[in-house]
């Protein structure tokens, strides 16, 4: 594909700008409990039911740091390519709201944990590098609930103190769709690692969005945009859209853009001002006295390095070198941690005479229908690996053919039932003996005469008329290569 | 028994385990004498009544194993108490009961000590005359309208009052050592990472400690014995080999080198702290020790950078006061109303002052000309200190550049109040270990203070040389009981 047919650009009159954009992700990191406290991060909790003295900032309460959680920032960091920094600082980020319980929330400015990385993008026109500023690990706040009381404001602490890891992408990304892949990828990368569960509903992974434009060609940047929290690709694409267009529209018109911060409106599909440069917070961050540097040694760099598993772009080269897959199959097996593991599952279980372009075809088409149309994950599949190994080997092996499969899978559906029991029990299983079929031809010639006699006069068409009509009589199940042959040879 | 509140801890633990006192006797004492003793002001809220229960309760089947069966003792406001009423001797806190116990506390109760309410000090330990408590100020018992230091002046006044046998105090650019000279009684401070900070009310996190404020050194080594433990609940907790304090105190201090450092001769410093000074230098020798003199260059800066640090940690610490979780709130139009009228009535002026100094370091555009700059001075002068201890052992001082001065006499002047803390802020800047003990009066009979400074981890050490020092000094506090009832 030309590289240039798939650029990003937002043309007016004679001019064309580039958009760029930068995200800082806030992924919360998988752990059982918060990074400061042992309090719980179960989702979906009764309001105020997982909160400890230290979540509620009760006088005399220090922070704990959970070392697990710092071991999923560096695994993360790992997966990410990314420098992992020795030593690194717990600062605190001073400001007032009524779901801050402490008046600071601790984060990491100057030292974060996780240093440059990268990751690589597959976009259509291929690969394309995006540059990791930095990854750093902070609190959550609590949440504030408006809608529950005309006068009051409630405050739920659950989430106060749950551990967060803020990605920080340099300003590379160009384009809607480069942030949906973005976003993907660490998203997979995350799942990859069991460092986040990448939950976007359940607020788990968000993120502020960085939006600048330039003339096309230009080599400054423009003046940006924040665009905050926004919590699914769909409104960050949107969201990108709609100020792109709004900062050049004001270029266009000789105006300057202001440097803020802006909310988007998910309703009306437009970003809005929520403060400017200069009303912006000053944080007054400094080192929590609390909390000691924290120091990490090589050896326990090495160790977690030991402990990660095959990531996203090594499976894929794996996938594609041992399976023999296009990148194109390989890239959609490989996305999704759970769909790698259906699929190398089906592979195994599938046995020494496998065929493993069959496999795919099938999990790629059969199987994805089924969970959409279903609205559930591979994880939730109701056909197992086991059993739908079984199904593609019947296929390859010749018990059925691939339409009678289809039947079966049907079947298997309800329930994760055996595929080889159905055929046996519904009667499926293909006719592959020749003579039945010579007999079954045989009648069928018989019966049509004319048409034989025909198609011996040249109407070739007619071979399909009488391949329906055997597929027909054997119910289905007649081994379709037999009959073509058998055919050949008889008429 | 009417002696009873006169007895050093030492004495009384002695009298509980040889079963001539019972804690009922000993804590009913110091009931007693508290009750009558109101116009002190130590205590903000009392715990008589369960105590009492609670000395019955010992008595019943009393462990004569632990360090202190059965003692009552009253602690500093600051402590968190598991059921008891928690000020910090703020109006913001007048209404905080905790649900939990401070690590500190719960070592002494786990020892057998037994609660007598909780005492007077500056709102959240700011001050250094008890003035800016909003439950009022605290006489020294030594004179009447007499500032007992602070910020632990109702713990200091309440030993030296004999309220309570030992105390605990907080130190956090000496609130400890000064109201401890001021009042005539022995008060340490111990290495940073010594004493857990868990359930401690924050003032300034990096330079707060507990410590224990005695009639004598050999209470306070045991007391320090009781309360210095590891507590993973606080992460600049530090595990090191901890002393069995009291069982090691030694007066034997023979070839001990001890640094005089001439900044600490300060100008306009009065005769008498002078003579005292010199007067110390010749009791270590006399016990066999060594002098040297040596400097501390940057001693200088200690006060201005104390007056950098401990605000900024302290306008962030006391941030979580906003009324919306517990304690006092004000009613207010709307979130930013009610925190603005919360934290302005609920705060004292001198409170404000630091919170909005505090602020003001940390803002951008003034982190690095003041906070980045005073963390740097803070490295020089613990720097200071590493340098002079590769040639001494430790380091004498006066504790405070005065004796105690008159209630209101230093309120309205706020420089002149911070300059008292002159010689015991270096110390928290350096997480050293510091302790003072009497060891004179001034002209007018008030308590004079002499403080050794140890290397860290080195309470050893100077318990052990002020234990020597002690018996040279002979000390005697004058104390008429002029406020009793």
């Amino acid at each position: 594909m030309n590289k240039k047919n798939t650029e990003y650009l937002i043309n007016r009159k004679d001019n064309q700008y580039e958009v760029v954009i930068g995200l800082e992700v806030h992924a919360q990191v998988l752990s059982e409990s918060k990074l400061f406290s042992s309090s719980s991060t179960k989702f979906g909790a009764e309001p105020n039911t997982q909160v400890s003295l230290v979540d509620a900032a009760f006088p005399g309460m220090l922070p704990v740091i959970n070392e697990f959680c710092i071991k999923q920032a560096i695994k993360t960091g790992i997966g990410l390519n990314a420098k992992i920094n020795k030593r690194s600082v717990f600062d605190r980020k001073n400001y007032f709201y009524a779901d801050l319980p402490q008046g600071y929330q601790i984060s990491q400015f100057k030292d974060p944990i996780v240093g440059e990385g990268k990751v690589i993008l597959d976009m259509p026109n291929g690969q394309k590098e995006v540059g990791i500023e930095r990854l750093h690990l902070e609190q959550d706040a609590g949440k504030s609930i408006h809608d529950l009381d005309p006068q009051n404001t409630f405050v739920d602490l659950n989430r106060s103190g749950v551990a967060l890891m803020e990605i920080v992408s340099k300003p590379d990304l160009r384009s809607p769709d480069e942030v949906n892949a973005y976003i993907k990828k660490l998203r997979s990368i995350m799942r990859y690692l069991g460092t986040c569960d990448g939950n976007m509903q359940e607020g788990s992974l968000r993120a502020d969005v960085n939006v600048s434009v330039r003339p096309k060609g230009s080599k400054e940047f423009g003046t940006r945009c924040e665009i905050k929290n926004v919590n699914s690709i769909k409104f960050m694409q949107m969201a990108i859209e709609y100020e792109a267009n709004r900062q050049v529209d004001l270029i266009e018109e000789g105006k300057t853009i202001d440097q803020e911060t802006r909310l988007f409106d998910t309703k009306k599909n437009e970003t809005r001002s929520m403060r400017s440069k200069e009303d912006a917070h000053d944080y007054r961050y400094f080192p929590d006295p609390d909390l000691l540097p924290l120091e990490v040694s090589e050896k326990f760099i090495e160790e977690l390095k030991n402990d990660i598993p095959e990531l996203p772009d090594d499976k894929k080269k794996r996938f594609i070198e041992e399976f023999k897959l296009s990148p194109y199959e390989a890239n959609i097996l490989v996305s999704d941690i759970d769909t790698a593991k259906y699929f190398e599952e089906v592979v195994a279980k599938m046995g020494k005479n496998k065929d493993i372009k069959l496999a795919v075809n099938w999990i790629t088409g059969e199987l994805f229908a089924v969970l959409n149309s279903k609205g559930l994950e591979i994880s939730h599949s109701p056909v197992s690996a086991k059993n739908f190994a079984i199904l593609i080997n019947l296929i390859k092996n010749g018990t059925i053919s691939g339409k009678i499969a289809k039947t079966v899978f049907e079947l298997m559906i309800d329930g994760d039932k055996d595929p080889q029991k159905i055929v046996e029990e519904k009667g499926l299983k293909q006719q592959s003996d020749p003579k039945a079929l010579e007999a079954l031809i045989d009648k069928i010639i018989n019966e049509n005469r004319e048409k034989a006699i025909e198609y011996k006069q040249g109407k070739e068409k007619l071979f399909g008329f009488f391949v329906g009509q055997a597929m027909k009589a054997s119910g289905g199940k007649a081994n379709p290569q037999l009959i073509n042959e058998i055919l050949k040879k008889k008429l | 028994m009417s002696d009873i509140t006169k007895q050093s801890l030492t004495e009384l633990v002695e009298n509980i385990k040889n079963k001539k006192l019972s804690s009922t006797d000993v804590t009913k004492a110091f009931i007693q004498r508290s009750e009558k003793s109101s116009e002190l002001n130590a205590y903000i809220t009392d715990d008589f009544a369960p105590a009492l229960d609670k000395a019955k309760k010992f008595d019943q089947n009393p462990n004569l194993d632990l360090k202190l069966p059965g003692i009552p003792m009253a602690v500093k406001d600051l402590f968190c108490t598991k059921n008891v009423k928690t000020t910090a001797g703020s109006k913001i806190l007048n209404n905080f009961v905790p649900t939990y116990e401070s690590t500190v506390t719960e070592n002494i109760w786990n020892e057998g000590a037994i609660l007598l309410g909780k005492l007077n000090c500056d709102e959240f330990a700011m001050g250094s005359s008890n003035e800016t408590s909003h439950f009022g100020n605290v006489q020294n018992p030594i004179d009447k309208n007499l500032v007992p230091g602070g910020s632990s002046g109702g713990s200091a006044s309440a030993v030296a009052g004999q309220l309570t046998p030992i105390t605990i105090g907080t130190d956090t650019g000496g609130s400890i050592r000064q109201p401890a000279s001021f009042t005539g009684i022995v008060g340490l401070k111990p290495t940073y990472g010594s004493c857990s900070r868990y359930g401690i009310v924050a003032f300034a996190s990096s330079l707060d400690q507990a410590g224990p404020m005695a009639q004598n050194v050999k209470d306070c080594a045991l007391l320090q014995e009781v309360i210095s433990t590891y507590d993973s609940k606080d992460s600049t907790s530090i595990n090191f080999k901890r002393n069995h304090y009291s069982k090691e105190l030694t007066k034997n201090i023979k070839g001990k080198k001890i640094g005089i450092p001439k900044e600490y001769r300060v100008d306009g410093m009065p005769k008498e702290i002078e003579d005292l000074w010199q007067k110390g230098i010749q009791y270590v020798k006399d016990c066999g020790a060594e002098t040297i003199d040596i400097s501390l260059p940057h001693t200088s800066y200690a006060l201005p950078t104390y007056y950098i640090v401990a605000p900024a940690e302290a306008s962030s610490n006391l941030a979580r006061y906003d009324g919306v979780k517990y304690g006092y709130r004000a009613k207010g139009e709307n979130l930013i109303d009610m925190y603005e009228k919360t934290r302005s009535e609920g705060f004292g002026a001198e409170v404000q002052r630091r919170i909005m100094i505090g602020t003001y370091v940390l803002s951008s555009g003034y982190y690095d000309a003041y906070y980045l700059k005073a963390q740097k001075v803070r490295k020089l002068i613990k720097n200071d200190f590493d340098e002079a201890y590769k040639k001494v052992d430790a380091i004498l001082t006066p504790s405070t550049p005065s004796s105690a001065f008159k209630i209101g006499e230093k309120t309205n002047d706020p420089v002149s109040m911070y300059l008292n803390d002159i010689f015991t802020v270096p110390v928290n800047l350096a997480g050293l270990p510091g302790i003072s003990i009497p060891a004179g009066h001034d002209t007018k009979g008030y308590p004079l203070g002499l403080q050794i400074i140890g290397k860290a981890f080195d309470e050893q050490n100077i318990l052990n040389i002020a234990f020597a020092m002690e018996e040279k000094i002979n000390f005697k506090n004058k104390i008429t009981d002029w406020w009793i009832k």
